[in-house]
């Protein structure tokens, strides 16, 4: 705790140190110098500075939005490559962003192909001053057709073999930067592991198709005629993103920290993301939709969230929601909770009933009394499966509240393995 | 159909709740809560299906969103924009039960209906003819909706309309800063484009054609007449001039260029919607005092409170509690001067020596209208309230061929009742001669 009494929310990922974990990701925020000191100014605790490689052309058109009743953006895809600034460019900038913000972290992204330009490139970075490197094994559009980004990522073998030349090379932290576009994240991040990263970060962007001109049918974003697959961010990857870090962080084999990445938006995406294991965490979309000043409220949310959790430092945070995670058979089966509408805060605007009916075990009914509009919940046929609280307006107005039935504890492993009593179906309708 | 004149005096107004454009009808369409069995249906007249129409709005279905509310109201355009949401569905969302600001569900359902005016869009065709005719006695919304509505079903419509102008009250009686009559008129073409109905204008049921005719002629007669002339006061000085019937009078600024020279001060007497919408014409065709004066308090208002609102922002006075005794001449002996009131005390009593004079050039009374019952007194089944016909909710008389819908059988309402009522006669028209299912 600072003389203040603040919690302390120094970052500190795989030996990057950072005075906050909140990190740009390496993207068109950190394309240049210029931003990055004002990313720095607003308060951002560290950069990852778009990739360094070899030389590209972009396209024109790059990037689609996915927009949901009247949210521009809740998912966004782009199909930009690597930096397309001359390297030499970006290492002198590099060197002076260093100069002037000594105490925020440079982590230099890096994609190549053989051993002697990775060698070069690592050198080349940190003697310009980079805290840590961090290999873009991620990309999925574009590189990955020369055999670069998610093409080595998705391969452990190829993965572990240039971790291993970067861990050779750098006398700076290396973490390896993970493509979701594989059924099972764990592998990769152990092949990062096997390497000798010293943390990894993850998720890279989704393969996509965020959608199509239904006037001209060619999908989105529109390169004249035709389009490709880009990579899908945003906040509506959170829940996708949160699995993958959560995958490493219940992996007893797994020892490497994590930077958390994916839909971050705000300080409540932060906290989840360090709950589940990341020591620090990075934000691209929101900042490209809202500037780099959304970082005050993630700053202030994240304090006045550990100070009101009587957190001190991030480090007994990290990955506290880790051990809640289980395998499907082993949750209670006999737990049961049930909707409960509070009657003075309905709006009758029976959401719940209609949702309930179509959409879950047909248990909420509009009132008898044609002039209430609060619905009536079937506690008896009520599965407690959530639906009604999700879609009510209303925050607060539906709970779900649990029921002592009397039943003991009993997982299906349990049922399965030993016979533990089930307490009998709801909402079955037989 | 007669023509209206380019400088006719409501032309001078412009709409009070402007249309949205595609950004403003896309954010409010996005903030509705889609609700199932939605209070703002249950308080629209016509059960337009009002959070389908909006979700339309907001998945740019904006053809799919005006069939929503054409194949509940044929009269959806107009009464986006004349109908006191603020009472009916605007007033029954439920933002309003926390205290968030309830979906503009007018301002919407003018963004969906405009649009599809603009791109001329129909939604239905005339149903195969059964070879049934049913006259229709006055032009207005209820007429015309039941008789699009029995077009929809294949019965042949005539429709017998004393003025020249049709639409009714909808084109002759809507405050123009709602609508004004050319476009009330642009809808009843519209509404006419169905086909099959004949119009039979400036012709008068009981003068030009007897009720017994259109009897035996006809399968059915629908009564959509409306209501009568202005009530009027007889009062000592009721002979100058510059005292007039407030319908008649805001017809004329619809349809004509009202000769308002002179008038510096008006009174309007009455505290109903006729008289708050008179007092706000006065005002925004620049008189500069407007006073609407009303026997009982202003809670006792039958206006409505929103309306009578906006007048006082718009510089209107109240004087309440006034009974008036007669009327002041000029100088000249010839026009109206003022207005003598009697002071009411709360039970309506006149309080002795209390009087009042309010000058004023120009006096409308908005204090009621006559009723239309004479041309059916005497008729066997058909029973009359005070003028009023008396209909079952399928708009039947007891004379099993004559129905009835509108301000004659209503008493007076918005044009979504006439409406309504206008269509379910139609049904019940329908089934009588058919047999055919309502829907």
């Amino acid at each position: 705790v600072s003389v203040n009494g603040s919690p302390d929310l120094t970052a500190n990922c795989g030996g990057i140190i950072t005075p906050n974990p909140f990190w740009l990701a390496s993207a068109p925020p950190t394309n240049s110098g210029d931003q990055i000191m004002r990313a720095f100014d607003a308060g951002w605790g560290g950069a990852v500075w778009k990739t360094l490689g070899q030389p590209i052309q972009n396209v024109s058109s790059r990037f689609g939005g996915l927009h949901n009743r009247g949210t521009r953006g809740i998912g966004f895809s782009n199909i930009e490559l690597i930096t397309d600034r001359p390297v030499e460019t970006n290492l002198r900038e590099i060197a002076e962003v260093k100069r002037r913000y000594p105490n925020n972290g440079i982590i230099v992204s890096l994609m190549v192909e053989s051993r002697d330009e990775w060698r070069d490139l690592i050198k080349r970075s940190i003697d310009a001053g980079a805290d840590g490197l961090e290999l873009n094994f991620g990309c999925p559009h574009g590189m990955c057709e020369r055999g670069m980004g998610s093409a080595v990522g998705q391969e452990p073998k190829l993965n572990e073999t240039i971790t291993s030349w970067a861990a050779e090379f750098s006398t700076i932290p290396v973490l390896v930067k993970l493509t979701p576009n594989v059924d099972n994240i764990v592998p990769h991040g152990l092949a990062a592991q096997r390497g000798g990263a010293d943390g990894v970060s993850l998720i890279n962007t989704i393969k996509s198709v965020i959608g199509v001109d239904i006037d001209s049918y060619v999908p989105i974003p529109r390169v004249d005629g035709r389009s490709t697959n880009g990579g899908y961010c945003g906040a509506a990857v959170k829940p996708i993103a949160l699995h993958m870090v959560s995958s490493l962080g219940r992996e007893a084999s797994f020892k490497l920290p994590i930077s958390g990445i994916g839909g971050i938006s705000n300080w409540r995406d932060a906290v989840e993301f360090i709950l589940l294991g990341s020591s620090s965490v990075q934000v691209c979309t929101e900042v490209m939709l809202r500037g780099y000043r959304v970082v005050e409220d993630m700053i202030e949310g994240l304090t006045e969230y550990m100070r009101r959790q009587g957190f001190s430092r991030l480090d007994e945070m990290i990955g506290a929601a880790v051990p809640k995670l289980s395998e499907w058979g082993d949750l209670d089966l006999n737990h049961e909770t049930v909707a409960k509408i509070d009657p003075v805060s309905c709006i009758g605007c029976q959401a719940c009933v209609v949702a309930c009916h179509d959409g879950a075990h047909q248990c909420i009914h509009p009132s008898p009394d044609k002039d209430v509009r609060v619905p009536i919940v079937d506690e008896g046929e009520c599965v407690g499966c959530n639906l009604c609280e999700i879609v009510c307006p209303v925050p607060g107005c539906i709970t779900m509240e649990p029921v002592d039935n009397g039943f003991s504890p009993a997982s299906w492993n349990q049922h399965a393995d030993e016979g533990a009593p089930l307490r009998p179906k709801k909402g079955v309708h037989i | 159909m007669s023509k209206l004149p380019p400088t006719r005096s409501e032309t001078a107004f412009v709409d009070a709740k402007p249309g949205y454009s595609p950004v403003q009808a896309l954010t409010e369409a996005n903030r509705c809560l889609y609700c199932a069995d939605a209070p703002c249906v249950q308080a629209c007249p016509t059960g337009i299906d009002i959070p389908e129409f909006i979700r339309k709005i907001a998945t740019d279905n904006l053809r799919g969103s005006a069939r929503t509310i054409f194949d509940a109201n044929i009269f959806g355009m107009s009464c986006a924009r004349v109908c006191p949401v603020e009472v009916l569905c605007v007033g029954k969302c439920v933002y309003n039960e926390m205290d968030v600001p309830p979906i503009q569900i007018g301002k919407l359902q003018r963004y969906a209906t405009d649009a599809s005016f603009a791109r001329g869009d129909r939604y239905v065709e005339a149903g195969a003819d059964t070879g049934k005719r049913v006259a229709l006695l006055g032009g207005g919304p209820a007429s015309l909706a039941a008789a699009h509505e029995l077009r929809v079903r294949g019965h042949a419509c005539t429709i017998f309309e004393q003025s020249e102008l049709l639409g009714g009250l909808s084109t002759t009686g809507v405050a123009p800063y709602k609508m004004k009559a050319d476009r009330a008129l642009e809808e009843v073409e519209w509404v006419l484009g169905i086909g099959g109905i004949e119009i039979k204008s400036g012709v008068r049921v009981g003068r030009d054609v007897t009720l017994d005719a259109l009897l035996c002629d006809y399968d059915a007669v629908f009564v959509g007449l409306g209501l009568g002339a202005d009530r009027l006061l007889h009062l000592p000085g009721g002979e100058l001039s510059g005292i007039r019937g407030a319908v008649e009078w805001i017809a004329e600024i619809k349809t004509e260029a009202s000769a308002l020279e002179g008038v510096g001060r008006a009174v309007v007497i009455g505290g109903g919607n006729t008289a708050i919408d008179t007092v706000r014409e006065l005002r925004g065709l620049g008189i500069p005092e407007v006073t609407l004066a009303y026997r009982g308090d202003e809670a006792q208002m039958s206006g409505y409170v929103h309306e009578w609102r906006w007048a006082k922002v718009e510089g209107v006075r109240g004087v309440f509690n006034a009974q008036p005794t007669g009327y002041v001449g000029d100088t000249a002996g010839t026009s109206v001067g003022g207005v003598r009131f009697a002071r009411l005390d709360a039970e309506r009593t006149p309080v002795p020596g209390a009087e009042l004079t309010i000058d004023a050039d120009l006096v409308l009374l908005a204090i009621g209208q006559g009723r239309l019952g004479a041309l059916l007194e005497g008729v066997e089944g058909v029973t009359l309230d005070r003028g009023r016909l008396v209909v079952d909710d399928a708009g039947r008389t007891g004379h099993p061929k004559i129905y009835a819908g509108g301000d004659c059988a209503n008493g007076g309402k918005e044009v979504v009742n006439a409406v309504d009522e206008g269509k379910r006669a139609a049904i019940a028209i329908d089934q009588q001669l058919c047999g055919g299912e309502a829907t």
